[in-house]
């Protein structure tokens, strides 16, 4: 082994090290909690983090209402105006892309950043 | 001639030995792709005391057996990348002379995972290429290092074996 060898050696574990310092901070930049984003009409009103555990009341200028409760790490919709309650009584939420959704109240609750769903639980989901 | 078609069937059988006796032991790091490279012993010692179109030879047979033996078309196709871009690097790094037999094995070594990452890469999303290359590199290179060494012992032996080998086989 020759003093060029040990100096090769050493450069690669280097560059190996840089690099996997660079993909730690990479992923810790651009992986974000998983957040409930509530949109009316498709506009963004607000975002809550599926670690907090918190109720939320979304009102509009017509009187009609949804509260959305986080908890557990789980969305669901509590309460609302709506005569049908679909939104009511569908299953709390927490998976990547699944949504709550009251139509008659134009609101949308979607996860954004869970955990991925499995390929069964997808099919039971959806 | 016919001693080095001798000796690249014994070369050639060793490699594909090594290849199974490896596919017997995986090492589990918890990423795939992590092995010593026993196959790639012999490949540089091929390498060294053959030339490079022996080598070149031997490691495609190897690859070939063991993907048809204990192998699937998949592990073949990585094989084949990870093993040629390898050698590629190594004849290259030989005809360089900065480095010797283990800096040239170390190089093998990385640039055989570099080979399979690429390939992988193609197959599947690049994503996770990122995080694998870093341990793959350290990986490469400890193998590279180990097998390095055991293969410049093997050459200094070997060598003169052959050569004398090839000058009686000339005469007769």
């Amino acid at each position: 082994m020759k003093k060029n060898d040990v100096i090769l050696a050493a450069a690669l574990i280097g560059i190996a090290l840089a690099a996997f310092g660079g993909a730690a901070l990479y992923s810790q930049l651009t992986t974000k909690e998983p957040e409930a984003v509530v949109r009316l009409d498709g506009e963004e009103k607000g975002r809550y983090p599926l670690s907090e555990d918190t109720t939320v009341e979304i009102r509009q200028e017509d009187g009609s209402y949804n509260i959305l409760r986080v908890e557990s790490g789980k969305a669901r919709i509590l309460k609302a105006s709506c005569p049908d309650k679909v939104c009511v009584s569908h299953r709390p939420i927490s998976r990547q892309g699944e949504s709550l959704i009251c139509l008659p109240n134009r609101l949308a609750v979607e996860i954004e950043n869970g955990a991925e769903s499995g390929i069964d639980a997808s099919v039971l989901s959806r | 001639m016919a001693r080095r078609t001798a000796y690249l069937g014994m070369f050639t059988a060793l490699a594909f030995v090594f290849s199974y006796i490896e596919s017997l032991l995986p090492i589990n790091l918890g990423i795939p792709g992590i092995k010593l490279g026993l196959a790639n012993l012999v490949v540089i010692v091929a390498l060294y005391t053959m030339g490079v179109s022996w080598a070149f030879a031997l490691s495609l047979v190897r690859i070939l057996l063991a993907g048809l033996t204990f192998g699937n078309p998949a592990s073949m196709i990585y094989s084949f990348a990870g093993g040629m871009l390898s050698l590629a690097i190594m004849v290259l790094a030989k005809k360089w002379k900065v480095f010797s037999v283990t800096g040239v094995s170390v190089l093998g070594g990385v640039f055989h995972n570099i080979g399979q990452i690429l390939v992988a890469a193609l197959v599947v999303e690049t994503a996770g290429l990122l995080f694998y290359l870093p341990v793959l590199i350290v990986s490469g290179t400890v193998a590279g290092v180990l097998i390095g060494i055991l293969a410049s012992i093997l050459i200094r032996h070997l060598n003169k074996m052959i050569k004398e080998g090839q000058n009686v086989g000339k005469e007769t």
